[in-house]
Parts: structure tokens; C-alpha cells; sequence
């Protein structure tokens, strides 16, 4: 009988876990370039990313990070920090949360949005490197926002299911999921389902 | 591998007692059909009905109040169903109440019945439980009232351990006239439960909570109380519940009752000491715990504690590195994304919540065991809290 047959996880998963890379164990000690932070601990889940950019070449020099959360919200973290050093700062801002889970050998459904978390976290110390560094204007406006954090569900989703005839919250729920986790993004919902209801049907 | 492996989730589910074990390898030899007029099903027979004895001796019911049943959550599901049977032949009493109180820290099998039954149109209320997890007689004197037909309290809280104050619940429930079932499946076998002395209509036992075998629970049936079948079509349990007995684990479970009688007493004072000595090791060596749960009436064997900063899935797992086994009120590890509806009952934040773990102790649960918990455990949230983006303070 194999001691990782009794995990969910794969091996990848678990040596990050067992050995996470590149902790920031004291912010003191380390001028990020940039730092993002996704997540809130009410769902279970909070990262924090921290980037040194060489700024001549564009290139990710070093990459640190803080995690609230469990093993594949660690691990997804510390693999992270391992894909992104050396990489081009363009490229390391479209890495897909497929990208990372795809390093880790996969991760069970249901802890797929914890990779979700550690690409949006990469992406807000970009983007704050972009601004700190003069060049607000590459931050780009994301392609689909993310109103749900839990289920991971966008703007335009959202839009999406008013244009199918979503009209009410729960509604809105069925087709998404939206909302059904901790219910934070409850009134954001509401608003953006008023505001496509009265721009497509007035 | 790990030094050593310690299991500490006994709420979850016991290892086999090596009687138990011994009665239910015997009993392999017995393969008759209970039901059969014949020798080989009158042993059997003769061993169901034995065991049925024992059970019902334990608790202070008479044999023919035992129905034997494949699990608690069967038995908790076939309390709440008399309360739906529309048949007027059955148990249903005309210009009786159909309406069910429950609490909000019940175990899944009667949350999830309720509020199916919630669907088809009966009332359900949920009663509230204070910060350590009992519910308010007052609440429930205001809540009662004369259409409630059941009222459901489980005995002991699986996940922090609190003993709930069922003689008096069952007092009131009884001058409105509505019947008290209890889930008592965490406490036969580790606290002293007679139901002529608690003055329960319906309690349900599960086996392999206390060293028996999985797959077979006990149903308490208050004489003359209404009953209707969950599972119909065979004679077998008097009616009450069809199928061809679990004859190994009906001899499973008499056996394990059988040797909780002679161990229970000695080993709830051990298990006190070994659980003041956890909590006081965890005190003095992790800072930020918060312990849940009742400080007095609370299951010597359960010890739930919090830590700030450091996610269950997290600390369960790396305790499962270090061979050590429990469990964690974390959304993170229960395959759903919302902790412990228990935890956040008694008030406790989502951070605490998610940052629970249950130690379950169990009789073969040793003093060194607690000791090697002390050892590694600190080492554990340490390592936690440092990459912890929540947790600031007094990390070395």
C-alpha cells in the first residue's frame, strides 16, 4: 500500500506542499517591484505575490509569496514562483490558472479556484509594477472581470446569462452558481444584473 | 514514513475491539437466515436476539424496543420520516401536529431529511446553540408549541463534543406533547444514556463509533410510540424495518456494546488526562488556540481547537505527514467550500472556523500519543503561520 494513494493530490502537489519555494518570510527583507493581493480568507484563501522585475529586459528576476490556505492553494503558490522567474513580464501576465495547474500534474475540481488565485495574484503585482514603473498604460483591462471569487464567475458571464433571460438574482444563480459560496459579491451581482437588464431590454 | 502513526479521529470511525473481531470471526461460521425454521437459522436467530439484549439492556430498553438498522444516519432518517407518512393507517395522528424543531449543529443526515421534509411542505425550525454549542431551554420553550410533532437534539456533537442538556429537553418537549428523538450516536458507549432516564421516544446508536463494525446501527422505539417503516416488505424487526438481518454486524455490535459495559467507566478518566494534557500542551506551546466546544459538558474523548492564521486542510495534512490522523472543520478538506456548520453555529468566524481541527481520541489512545501530537503540532502552524498571509503576530 503506497502512502500517496491516500492523497488527493498528485506527487508535484505534494513535494510543494511538503517544500514550498520562495516564502517571503519577512517583507522587510525584500524590495518587491511589484505586490499583488487576491483572495479573502472568508472563502478559505488568500495570496499574496511579490516580483522583482529586471526592468531592462522585461524579465521576472525573482518572485515571493504568502498563502492562507490549504495544500493546493500552497502548492499552486510556490510552483508559481517557480514557473515565473527568469520569464518575460509579458508572458507571466497571461499565464491561465490551467497553466499552473498543469505544472502540478492537475488538481481535483474542487480546488481548482485556488490556481484561479495564484494566476490573479501574479497578475495584480504586474500590474502594479506597470504602475509604479510608469507604464499604467500595458495595464491591461481584463478582457472579462471576475465578480465571483469563489466560483470564479466574470462580468461577462453574467451579462451572458441576462442575454439568455436570467432576470432575477436566483436566476442569475442557477445558470452561474454566482454567489453561492460566501455571498460577497451578492450586491455587485445585483447591480451589474439591474445595468444589463436595462441596457440590452430598457 | 512517518515515526510513528497516530489515529486520532475516532468520531469519524473506531478501529475494530479485538472481541469484536473475535465474536464476528465465530459468527462466520453461522450462516443461517434468522427468519428459517430450521436449526441453522434458529442460531442465528438465537445470536441476533442475544445481541439484541445486550444493546438494549445498555440503555435501559426492553429487546422489543431495538430495531436494528444498517447505520445511524438510517436511523435518524427513519425518525424524521414518520413525521411525512401521509397514510392515515400508519402513525399519522389526525389534528396532530406535523411540525419538527431541530437544532442547527445536527448531523447531516437529519439537516439534509429536514429540510426535504421542509420542501414537502412541513415546518421546520432550527434551534440556535451558544458559543460552546448548547441550545437554549428558553429558545425552545418559545419555539415549541402545540403542532410540533417531533423534536430532534442530538446528544453529543460529533465535532466539538458538547453534551446537551437532554433530560430537560425532553421534559419540555413532553408537557407539549410532542415526541423527543436524540441522535445519540457519539455518546452510547462513551457517557452513561438510559432512555427511561433521558425520557426518549426514538435515540439512534451507530456501531463503529464504538469499536463495532460498519454498516449496522440501532434504533430505539419507545413502546407505543408511532412508528412507520422506512423500508417495507419483510417481517423482519417486527415489522419495522424489511431486509434479512446484518446478522455479523448485529453480532458486531452486541459485542462492542458488550465491551463498552466493562470499559467505558475506567477508560473516560484516562481519556480526561490525556485530554487536559493535550489542551495544556497546546496552550503553553502554540499561541493564538481558541478550544471549541463546552469547557464542562463536552465528550472527554473530543478536543476541537482553532489556530489563527493556519488553514485546517493545511495543518491536517501536514500532521498526516508526521502519521498522525484528525480531523478539521476547513471548507478546504470537506470537498464543499463552506467550514463547519457546527463551528459557525456557536459564532465562531470564518478564519477560526477554517482554522479548526477535531482530535478524536479513542481507547487505545495513549499518553505518549499526546505527547507526540505536543512535539509535532507546534511545529505544524509554525510553519503555517510563516507563510501565512493572515497570521503577523509572534512569529519567531
Amino acid at each position: 500500500m503506497s502512502n500517496q494513494s491516500e492523497w488527493v493530490y498528485t506527487e508535484k502537489v505534494k513535494d510543494h506542499f511538503m517544500n514550498p519555494r520562495n516564502i517571503l518570510l519577512d517583507e522587510s527583507t525584500f524590495a518587491e517591484d511589484g505586490k499583488g493581493i487576491v483572495g479573502n480568507i472568508k472563502c478559505g484563501d488568500q495570496m499574496i505575490v511579490y516580483i522583482k522585475v529586471d526592468k531592462e529586459k522585461g524579465i521576472i528576476t525573482d518572485c515571493k509569496w504568502k498563502t492562507y490556505g490549504c495544500a493546493s492553494a500552497i502548492a499552486s503558490t510556490s510552483i508559481l514562483s517557480e514557473i515565473v522567474k527568469g520569464m518575460d513580464v509579458e508572458k507571466a501576465y497571461h499565464l491561465s490558472p490551467k497553466d499552473i495547474a498543469g505544472e502540478l500534474g492537475g488538481l481535483p475540481e474542487n480546488k481548482i479556484h485556488c490556481s484561479v488565485l495564484g494566476d490573479k495574484a501574479l497578475r495584480a503585482a504586474i500590474n502594479d509594477y506597470y504602475k509604479r514603473n510608469g507604464m499604467a498604460e500595458k495595464v491591461e483591462k481584463e478582457k472579462a472581470r471576475i465578480v465571483c471569487q469563489c466560483m470564479n464567475v466574470t462580468d461577462h458571464e453574467i451579462e451572458h446569462a441576462v442575454l439568455e433571460g436570467a432576470r432575477t438574482f436566483y436566476e442569475l444563480q442557477e445558470r452561474t452558481k454566482l454567489g453561492t459560496v460566501c455571498g460577497q459579491c451578492k450586491e455587485e451581482a445585483e447591480g451589474l444584473l439591474r445595468d444589463y437588464i436595462k441596457q440590452h431590454f430598457g | 514514513m512517518a515515526e510513528k502513526r497516530v489515529y486520532l479521529d475516532h468520531n469519524a470511525t473506531t478501529p475494530l475491539h479485538p472481541e469484536v473481531k473475535r465474536a464476528i470471526s465465530e459468527g462466520l461460521e453461522n450462516f443461517g437466515n434468522p427468519s428459517s425454521l430450521h436449526s441453522f437459522g434458529r442460531e442465528a436467530r438465537a445470536r441476533v436476539e442475544h445481541a439484541r439484549e445486550t444493546v438494549a439492556g445498555f440503555i435501559g430498553a426492553e429487546p422489543e424496543e431495538l430495531i436494528f438498522v444498517g447505520s445511524g444516519s438510517e436511523a435518524n432518517n427513519t425518525v424524521l420520516s414518520i413525521l411525512s407518512c401521509p397514510s392515515k393507517n400508519c402513525c399519522y395522528t389526525p389534528g396532530g401536529g406535523t411540525d419538527i424543531i431541530t437544532t442547527k449543529i445536527e448531523h447531516p443526515c437529519i439537516l439534509e431529511t429536514s429540510k426535504c421534509l421542509g420542501d414537502r411542505g412541513i415546518k421546520i425550525s432550527y434551534l440556535d446553540v451558544d458559543e460552546y454549542g448548547k441550545i437554549s431551554l428558553d429558545q425552545l420553550k418559545e419555539t415549541i408549541t402545540e403542532k410540533t410533532r417531533l423534536v430532534s437534539v442530538m446528544t453529543a456533537n460529533n465535532e466539538v463534543g458538547t453534551i446537551q442538556d437532554i433530560r430537560e429537553i425532553a421534559q419540555i418537549v413532553h408537557e407539549q406533547g410532542a415526541l423527543f428523538h436524540t441522535d445519540a450516536v457519539q455518546a452510547v458507549g462513551k457517557i452513561p444514556v438510559n432512555v427511561k432516564d433521558l425520557d426518549a421516544d426514538f435515540l439512534t446508536i451507530s456501531a463503529h463509533k464504538i469499536y463495532g463494525p460498519k454498516g449496522i446501527g440501532a434504533l430505539y422505539v419507545k413502546k407505543g410510540a408511532p412508528f412507520c417503516p422506512m423500508i417495507r416488505g419483510g417481517h423482519q424487526e417486527m415489522g419495522r424495518r424489511a431486509g434479512t438481518e446484518n446478522t455479523l454486524g448485529i453480532i458486531g455490535l452486541g459485542k462492542a456494546i458488550e465491551m463498552r459495559e466493562k470499559e467505558m467507566e475506567g477508560e473516560h478518566t484516562r481519556l480526561a488526562g490525556i485530554r487536559e494534557a493535550l489542551k495544556k500542551g497546546i496552550t503553553e506551546n502554540i499561541p493564538d488556540a481558541h478550544f471549541n466546544g463546552h469547557p464542562t459538558d463536552c465528550l472527554v474523548s473530543t478536543l476541537n481547537v482553532s489556530f489563527e492564521g493556519a488553514e485546517g486542510e493545511a495543518i491536517l495534512l501536514y500532521l498526516d505527514l508526521e502519521g498522525i490522523a484528525v480531523s478539521t472543520g476547513s471548507a478546504c478538506a470537506s470537498g464543499s467550500l463552506d467550514p463547519s456548520h457546527v463551528l459557525l453555529a456557536t459564532g465562531l468566524g470564518a478564519e477560526l472556523a477554517h482554522g479548526s481541527i477535531r482530535i478524536s481520541m479513542g481507547r487505545e489512545t495513549s499518553m505518549e500519543d499526546a505527547e507526540y501530537v505536543i512535539d509535532k503540532l507546534p511545529k505544524v502552524i509554525q510553519k503555517i503561520r510563516e507563510m501565512s498571509t493572515v497570521y503577523k503576530r509572534r512569529v519567531s
